[in-house]
């Protein structure tokens, strides 16, 4: 009996077993991804796995950290998944390796471990390798290619020419690129009409992927794990200036539904803005963040150079996080009303 | 049917109560020792009143209050006083306190007990009365109750809130006692009501608790009362003073003020009864039910004398072979009790713990920041930055955060998925800001002893300076006076020239310390008068408050601020005490 310190009863509650629903939560999506690329997206979470793993142990090594409590405790796994399903599908090995490594070592350890990074390792990843490796991040497999799954597992390993036929765009460099182009003689209905690149409501395929992981994110929401206000801003605020500008000029800008079901807006609202170490931590400031993060994003990914915005927008949300979480303290019991 | 109020937070464990309710109330047998702490209350020590190898009667009084906030202390039966000594205290410190250790004779002789009439009788004197009879809060946090039975002057008494909630897993002798003695209770209560003269009196009563709600109900309207029994939702810390006053009134106790600032004030059970006994009966609270559960063949509750040896005490329920240990109170706010440490006003309850029971916590792991302690907080406090700034000793930010505000109920702790001790931070912060505190004032009073020692060392030079100018004035004029006659006798003359070059000499001297001495005294008024005082400036009312204060401290013969004689700051942050009268969850 440890005496030393009450309560002595505990919620069977642990780190691990928070990890755990997270990555629970991502299988919905994950099961559309295999349905719609195919079961190649096992082999990157595989790899990416294994690289968070052993980086985490090598780095607890370093930091004389007892291996056993922190490698169970699933952070990394985390990290490592919500990687492997940001970057493209039929990326290189070592991309994702690179990914991982930054995340954990540089992005998670070097600033003190679990609990201690500032910014969300997941999306630093996806940062540094957009920046360093912008071509091979942004090369998307066209759909109804029909490769096999030993096919794209030499793509993958390397052993296969990336041949450029093999990669589309995604459906937000489609719009992008076209309205570009176009120089105002496309407008976008006429875009989204084509059935190659999109589907019911947003990129073909795609949009039942973000489907999937709305589902996991609402179960998450429903077990407590993450709370309703940073999915609730991050949406609000994307459907907010999507909304606005779709209203405004409805052949230049897609509309609010397009942009959330597009790109990493799904995971960002219920993976990424939710993320408890890097976000805040207030109601109102959990807000505030998801809010600004959702406007921050679509800024990026509209009018930016990135054809995503969710990583440079939660990014930087990172930073603002003590401001915003100083400056949003719930009253106490007692003190409400008062200043 | 009373509106309800919610209060944020808080958690459910598994209540753990039905094992000990299985069996009434039974008397503890005699133990062969009693060892009776003298400080039982959150007040001051009372005096010893007796000796080694005095003869004590049940009842009688063998620690008198030393102060208006302390209580005194009785001998659970009849017997001698063997010393009067340190003894390991109920404390989780394990540390000794000074007790009087009591060998029963087995006749179990009462003194003179003489009931009275307390209707009859001045507020004032009833309030002496339980004071004396060592009635205080049975709750847990064993607050002086005649200190609490005073309404404030200037807030009307809305509310008596009576505390039967009793939310903490394990504990039963609250719902016992209201199942079988809720006459007494409620005769109790009477008493508080007559002292206070609430608007109303609610009883809280956590709905699991249907026998107790129900016997309450039938006492109520048997006396004819207007109280109002009322069940509440169970839900861990529904029975803290501050969740029970918010659930009953909506009203919300910050830990700056008083329940009486905001019309309410509030009372466990077990307090009322006794309050009862005390005066009904003219029996002083020598005894109290325990609940004695956990990991024993036979849990129940039991009546059991105060002092009695926590040993003598477990035997009784049986403990199974693989106990490891045992709380005093519950498991969320309980602390190991020391083996040979006897039982106080304060044991609720004692639980023998098992590796089953109480399997060891997991290691704990680093904080991630994800709420769910903000979310279980009762104060809807933020303890995960409280963590975070006790963690990094950065006190004056805790305070900011509010920590004086936590009441240690454990909530956080219970849901923490990172296994952080929370609160023993908690407990490390506040305690370390007192020591701080202390020493400040300490620091403060050394200061301004000096200041005064330099002042009236000045002031004292100054005086013989002035004393020796005069002196040497005068002198020098009746020289002079001396002087001029003869001068003007003898022109020239030589032989008074010595005396006058004598005289000159000393009288520029003095007149030269005295001009320095009033320097010095001019620059200090300057420096006085420089210095802000936090006395300047102030509204009509707070002028009036002052005066108040005055008057009443005038009263109760302690000096006004201001005297350099280290009079307690009363500006200075909540003291130890003043958090913690309220009775615990």
């Amino acid at each position: 009996m440890d005496f030393t310190t009450p309560p002595y009863l505990l919620k069977n509650a642990s780190v691990q077993r928070v990890m755990l629903q997270v990555l629970l939560a991502l299988l919905p999506g994950i099961a559309a991804y295999v349905w719609l690329i195919g079961p190649i997206i096992f082999v990157q979470l595989a790899i990416a796995s294994l690289a968070a793993l052993a980086a985490e142990a090598l780095m607890l090594k370093l930091r004389d950290k007892p291996l056993g409590l922190f490698l169970g405790d699933g952070s990394a796994l985390v990290t490592a998944w919500l990687i492997a399903l940001t970057f493209p599908p039929m990326a290189p090995w070592w991309l994702l390796v690179v990914g991982v490594l930054f995340a954990i070592v540089v992005a998670k350890h070097l600033y003190g471990g679990l609990g201690q990074n500032p910014f969300n390792p997941a999306m630093v990843a996806f940062a540094v390798c957009i920046v360093s490796f912008p071509a091979l991040m942004s090369q998307w497999p066209a759909l109804g290619l029909g490769l096999s799954f030993n096919q794209q597992l030499d793509i993958v390993a390397g052993l296969a020419p990336r041949v450029d036929a093999l990669t589309g765009a995604t459906p937000l460099d489609a719009i992008k690129t076209a309205l570009k182009l176009g120089e105002g003689s496309i407008d976008v209905p006429s875009l989204l009409a084509n059935q190659n690149i999109f589907g019911n409501f947003a990129g073909r395929g795609w949009e039942w992927v973000a489907a999937g992981y709305l589902l996991g994110g609402l179960w998450l929401w429903k077990r407590g794990i993450v709370g309703w206000q940073a999915p609730a801003g991050f949406i609000a605020g994307l459907v907010l200036i999507a909304g606005a500008l779709w209203l405004w000029n409805p052949a230049q800008f897609a509309n609010p539904l397009f942009h959330l079901f597009s790109g990493g807006a799904m995971l960002g609202a219920f993976f990424i803005v939710t993320d408890p170490v890097s976000g805040c931590t207030t109601p109102k400031g959990k807000f505030i963040f998801g809010l600004a993060a959702g406007l921050l994003a679509y800024l990026i990914r509209v009018f930016g150079g990135y054809p995503d915005g969710v990583a440079f927008a939660v990014l930087l949300l990172n930073i603002c996080v003590p401001l915003i979480d100083m400056y949003t303290q719930p009253p106490i019991f007692g003190m409400k009303g008062e200043k | 049917m009373l509106q309800l109020f919610k209060f944020r937070g808080g958690v459910k464990p598994q209540t753990n109560k039905t094992p000990s309710l299985g069996e009434p109330i039974a008397v503890a047998p005699l133990p062969t020792r009693l060892i009776v702490p003298l400080h039982q209350s959150i007040g001051g020590t009372p005096d010893p009143l007796i000796a080694p190898g005095d003869r004590v009667l049940k009842g009688q009084r063998i620690g008198g209050a030393d102060g208006w906030i302390s209580s005194a202390v009785h001998a659970p039966t009849s017997g001698t006083v063997l010393a009067v000594e340190e003894h390991v205290a109920a404390h989780p410190s394990g540390l000794p306190t000074l007790s009087v250790i009591i060998e029963p004779d087995g006749r179990d002789e009462w003194i003179a007990r003489t009931p009275v009439d307390y209707r009859s009788l001045a507020p004032e004197s009833v309030r002496e009365m339980l004071r004396d009879a060592g009635v205080v809060g049975l709750g847990g946090a064993v607050f002086p109750s005649h200190a609490k039975l005073t309404a404030s002057k200037t807030v009307p008494m809305e509310e008596l809130v009576i505390n039967g909630a009793e939310c903490e897993p394990f504990i039963t002798c609250d719902d016992l006692l209201m199942r079988e003695r809720a006459d007494e209770v409620v005769r109790g209560i009477g008493i508080f009501r007559d002292l206070l003269r609430p608007q109303r009196v609610l009883i809280g009563i956590e709905d699991n608790k249907p026998e107790a709600v129900a016997a309450m109900k039938t006492a109520v309207q048997a006396l004819g009362e207007n109280f109002e029994v009322i069940a509440v939702p169970t839900r861990y810390p529904a029975g803290g003073a501050k969740q029970l006053i918010r659930v009953l009134t909506g009203k919300e106790v910050p830990a700056a003020k008083r329940s009486t600032d905001l019309g309410v004030q509030c009372f466990n059970v077990a307090t009322a009864y006794t309050a009862w006994r005390a005066i009904a009966h003219g029996e002083p609270v020598i005894s109290r039910i325990v609940t004695l559960t956990g990991n024993v063949e036979r849990p129940r509750n039991w009546e059991v004398l105060i002092g009695t040896p926590l040993a003598e005490f477990v035997a009784l329920g049986q403990p199974k072979p693989d106990t490891n240990g045992y709380l005093m109170g519950g498991p969320m706010m309980g602390f190991e009790m020391p083996s040979d440490a006897p039982l106080v006003k304060a044991t609720n309850c004692i639980i023998a713990g098992s590796p089953t029971l109480f399997p060891p916590k997991a290691p704990e792991m680093p904080c991630i920041r994800c709420g769910e302690c903000a979310k279980a907080c009762p104060h809807e406090l933020q303890p995960f930055e409280l963590y975070w700034f006790a963690r990094a000793k950065n006190f004056g930010k805790t305070q900011e955060y509010h920590i004086f505000d936590c009441i240690e109920c454990g909530c956080c702790s219970y849901v923490c998925p990172s296994r952080i001790p929370l609160v023993q931070y908690f407990r490390f912060a506040k305690s370390e800001i007192w020591a701080r505190e202390r020493e400040k004032k300490a620091a403060d009073t050394a200061k301004t002893r000096f200041e005064f020692r330099n002042f009236r060392e000045e002031r004292e030079k100054a005086e013989k300076a002035e004393r020796l100018a005069k002196a040497a004035a005068a002198k020098a004029a009746e020289k002079k006076a001396e002087a001029k006659p003869a001068a003007e006798a003898a022109a020239g003359a030589l032989a008074d020239a010595p005396a006058a070059q004598a005289a000159a000499p000393t009288d520029a001297e003095a007149a030269k310390k005295a001009a320095i001495a009033a320097a010095m005294e001019r620059a200090r008024q300057q420096r006085e008068a420089a210095q802000p005082k936090n006395t300047e400036a102030l509204t009509p009312v707070q002028q009036r408050d002052i005066a108040e204060v005055d008057a009443r401290r005038r009263q109760a013969g302690i000096e006004t601020p201001g005297e350099p004689s280290g009079t307690a700051d009363a500006n200075a942050p909540a003291a130890p005490a003043a958090g913690s009268e309220e009775a615990r969850p």
